[in-house]
């Protein structure tokens, strides 16, 4: 089965020299769920950026077959649906409607069509009543989700989403795995939120200093690491490892 | 947050709200440019571009207060050159820079006040306007309130730990940039994993009717009449 994803050796040194990525290799691959683990600092975020060209490091890392360069750009950035860790980040239209356009608009879609799309994306995601709000009078499960929306009206084959459950109560979290457990897309979930993984993933990736040190079944490398699979909501990981 | 005043006024719904942002853009240029010739000894027309400005806050339900407090932002800088002239003697120079200066200040905010800054983007950029200028400004925009956002957390966790005093809050100014630009650059990376490639596209573009063809014919004949008409009555 040819891989959504595909990073093959891939390097990335910040401009004040730090090594973030030393030769990371990974696939994902369609109807995949895999979460994203490791301690802060330890290249999961830039990996991330890597997938939609925000970040060009050293090495090989194609989307649904398309290499992710300059040309391939826009057409990899409506393939990978990155949602930011920080909701404020990615909000920043006058209404929540407007915003859920933004992307298909980029997209060349006619406002017409990037109203249907922003209407299906809020319906996913169970917040279409906030639709005219402004998104700072949102609360931040809602502004969680409100972000999902907008990524989704592009219409991703793959979402990739930076710790999603940051800032979120329990409900809040509930409400969010509610709705990413009915989203077809393959997923991968960046996150210190053991019981959120758990819920969603069948796989885990470890990082550690720019490199990925464990992947495979949640369960392998929940063992391997000794976290307890049983524990409930509560349970986050160390994220200082 | 609090989000700035401009921002929220912008998001009203009144008829002078919902006017095309093109025909305010070119009105507001045609009133700049009224203000910048009108001779400082006509009085009736300066008092009547502000009576003009007053009567736009209140249609547009701003608060005509606020309006005339705010544009005062330019008197410390108008009063500094205002004052090179009256040292020369020349106090119609220095009459003349303070009040237009003020004028303009005022006209800018009732417009920007009134229109969705993506709508005035987009107008700007409809009048050719540099594409570099609008794309500065559109940054400039969205990153104001980053900064903002940023001054105000930091104020808070100061004040929250004792106080917000002068030499500390002089310190803060290198963290607030420091934080700024990392979170400039998450939004920056944001936009352009929505596919922002450099060009704000609207969801509802910009057609004038006949309202809006209305809203700037009447607005020139106001201020010809103002720049021309009332010239002329004050001079016979």
């Amino acid at each position: 089965m040819e891989p959504l994803i595909d990073v093959r050796d891939l390097r990335y040194r910040y401009e004040d020299g730090t090594l973030a990525l030393d030769g990371v290799d990974f696939r994902l691959y369609p109807g995949e769920t895999v979460a994203l683990f490791g301690p802060n600092g330890s290249g999961k975020t830039t990996f991330v950026l890597h997938l939609n060209g925000l970040l060009a490091g050293e090495g090989f890392v194609s989307v649904c077959g398309l290499r992710v360069e300059k040309r391939n750009l826009k057409e990899v950035r409506r393939k990978v649906g990155l949602v930011f860790q920080d909701a404020d980040e990615q909000l920043f239209m006058p209404t929540v409607l407007e915003d859920v356009c933004y992307g298909p608009l980029n997209l060349g879609r006619s406002p017409e069509e990037a109203l249907v799309a922003a209407s299906r994306a809020l319906g996913q995601v169970g917040i279409e009543h906030v639709r005219d709000k402004a998104p700072y009078h949102l609360s931040a499960g809602e502004k969680r989700r409100v972000a999902l929306a907008g990524v989704l009206a592009m219409q991703p084959d793959i979402l990739v989403l930076d710790e999603p459950t940051t800032f979120l109560d329990p409900p809040g979290r509930r409400a969010l795995l509610a709705v990413l457990r009915g989203l077809p897309q393959a997923k991968l979930i960046v996150t210190h939120d053991l019981w959120f993984a758990r819920a969603l993933a069948h796989r885990a990736v470890f990082f550690e200093r720019g490199r990925i040190v464990r992947d495979g079944p949640l369960e392998a490398v929940a063992t391997h690491f000794g976290w307890d699979l049983r524990a409930g909501p509560e349970a986050v990981l160390d994220p200082e490892g | 947050m609090h989000h700035a005043v401009l921002e929220r006024w912008s998001r009203g719904g009144s008829p002078w709200h919902a006017r095309d942002a093109r025909m305010k853009v070119l009105l507001l240029v045609a009133f700049l440019g009224a203000v910048a010739t009108t001779p400082v000894a006509s009085a009736a027309s300066l008092a009547g571009y502000g009576l003009v400005i007053l009567a736009a806050a209140f249609l547009a339900g701003l608060p005509p207060g606020a309006v005339l407090l705010r544009a005062a932002v330019v008197l410390p800088f108008s009063a500094t050159f205002a004052l090179v002239s009256l040292a020369g003697g020349d106090h119609q120079r220095a009459a003349a820079l303070v009040i237009r200066s003020y004028l303009s200040a005022a006209a800018v905010l009732v417009i920007v006040g009134t229109t969705r800054m993506p709508k005035l983007l987009r107008a700007l950029e409809w009048w050719r306007l540099p594409r570099f200028f609008v794309l500065v400004t559109q940054f400039l925009y969205r990153y104001l309130f980053v900064i903002s956002e940023q001054a105000q957390h930091m104020r808070l966790a100061a004040l929250s730990r004792g106080g917000w005093r002068f030499r500390p809050a002089a310190g803060a100014v290198a963290v607030l940039f420091a934080r700024s630009y990392a979170r400039a650059e998450g939004v920056h990376h944001a936009m352009l994993a929505r596919g922002f490639q450099g060009q704000m596209v609207l969801l509802t573009p910009a057609r004038a009717g006949w309202r809006d063809w209305l809203f700037l014919l009447g607005g020139a004949a106001v201020l010809a009449a103002l720049r021309f008409g009332l010239e002329g009555v004050w001079s016979r």
